[in-house]
């Protein structure tokens, strides 16, 4: 029986399936409270986590995700039942979490992760074209590197307990959510009381869509970036298949929930710099690329006992306290009396994304294997 | 004496490119070593869409994969 399932959620239809859920859920929860065309996005939800946590102190960016709690957890769950659950550590942990840093500085000059850079197309924000043509360009400059040597080493069998820290690192978010711990009143936690921050779907809820995904997600090896990355590497077309259903599947969603609303300009928790939504893309693609897996994959990877999955994660999560703290994330555009703004990033995102970018190509040219 | 491609501990695509690449060179048979169902999926999928035969052997921690032609 066991092995009936693994091999279904291995087949084409078994990734379909996970995308087209994916695809479902992400816009019922934003019908439900999630902030508009962020139904789910993994970047954005580490990031509100970081401001809860105080690493930094946007305040209208901060709550603990339960969605990111369950896609860890979902992923336990399944690893444990299927028997997958293997606590592996080692592969050049320090450079997963500098690319950690730099996936979510890039990401977030974009305003989302890979996955709402789907939901957002399919919600109408066109702007989504341009940061999905940067993921899918940085993702081919990876493919160059994997072809021609990069990998970042071996990891290894460790002990178990190495494989639970993530795991348990979600069980003790979850604690402090439920028990909105808070020390007095300038300490952590924060909890926004306007802006996107502010906007959620009931805690259960999410934190039950969240464990689905995350057993689907563990189950099928959904990825974005895998998505893109085996199509240029070797025309194979398995991922993506999933990220077709799911783009399909939300469209629909969104068109039957009032939620589609087509343009560039002024879009909900989005900038119209065209420029900069393709780079900040480009080197959040580069790396993932790098790193093997998009956001929500590492999270599914760390939820299975991988500590250096665990690693990039945690490097995102510093990388959103950095993003916010030195200014660099995207502004939304805005109407201020009347006038129309285009938001976009401050110089200093500018140079942190190019940054990002000579760091990423550094780590690429000097990491391959020449055997 | 089959090729030897262990990817143990290598994360994906690293198994599969090795496997690639070995099916490339054209000795049979390969035997590659994967630790993850991840990468034996991804291995496996890839010889067959290369057109090879695959024979998975569950080794406890590890899964050795011999591919022929």
């Amino acid at each position: 029986m066991s092995e009936r399932l693994t091999r279904f959620f291995a087949s084409r239809w078994g990734i379909i399936l996970a995308g087209a859920v994916i695809g479902v859920l992400a816009p019922l929860l934003q019908y439900l409270g999630n902030p508009p065309n962020m139904g789910i996005c993994v970047a954005c939800f580490e990031r509100d986590i970081a401001g809860a946590l105080g690493l930094h102190r946007a305040a209208v960016v901060q709550y603990i995700r339960p969605e990111i709690i369950g896609f860890v957890l979902g992923a336990t769950v399944a690893a444990l039942a299927f028997r997958e659950f293997k606590a592996r550590a080692g592969s050049a942990p320090i450079v997963r979490f500098i690319l950690g840093i730099f996936a979510m500085i890039g990401a977030l000059a974009f305003l989302g992760c890979p996955w709402r850079a789907l939901l957002r197309l399919t919600g109408g924000d066109l702007n989504a074209i341009l940061g999905l043509a940067g993921l899918a360009g940085g993702i081919a400059v990876g493919v160059m590197f994997l072809r021609s040597g990069y990998n970042l080493g071996r990891s290894y069998k460790t002990y178990p307990a190495v494989g639970w820290i993530m795991p348990a690192v979600m069980v003790g978010l979850l604690l402090l959510l439920v028990f909105r711990v808070k020390a007095n009143e300038t300490s952590a936690l924060f909890f926004s009381e306007t802006g996107p921050g502010s906007m959620a779907a009931p805690l259960l809820v999410s934190l039950i869509v969240g464990l689905v995904i995350g057993f689907l997600a563990q189950r099928t090896r959904f990825c974005t970036m895998g998505s893109i990355r085996d199509v240029i590497l070797m025309g194979d077309t398995h991922l993506i298949s999933g990220l077709g259903a799911l783009v399909v599947v939300a469209f629909v969603t969104n068109l039957t929930l009032g939620q589609f609303k087509v343009g560039f300009f002024g879009q909900p928790v989005a900038h119209s710099q065209h420029l900069w939504n393709f780079l900040g893309m480009a080197l959040a693609g580069l790396a993932f690329a790098l790193a093997g897996g998009c956001p929500g994959r590492q999270l599914f990877l760390a939820g299975e006992g991988d500590g250096d999955a665990g690693v990039f994660v945690l490097g995102m999560i510093v990388g959103a306290g950095l993003s916010h703290n030195f200014a660099l994330a995207g502004k939304p555009d805005a109407v201020v009396e009347g006038v129309q703004q285009i938001g976009g990033i401050s110089p200093y995102g500018m140079v942190a994304v190019l940054l990002g970018l000579a760091v990423c190509l550094a780590i690429g040219f000097t990491m391959r294997d020449k055997n | 004496m089959a090729k030897q491609v262990d990817a143990r501990g290598l994360s994906c695509p690293q198994p599969v490119i090795l496997a690639r690449n070995a099916i490339e060179e054209g000795q049979f048979p390969i035997e590659v070593l994967v630790e993850t169902v991840t990468s034996r999926e991804n291995v496996k999928r890839a010889a067959e869409k290369a057109g090879c035969q695959v024979q998975v052997e569950d080794l406890g921690a590890e899964f050795k994969l011999t591919l022929t032609k």
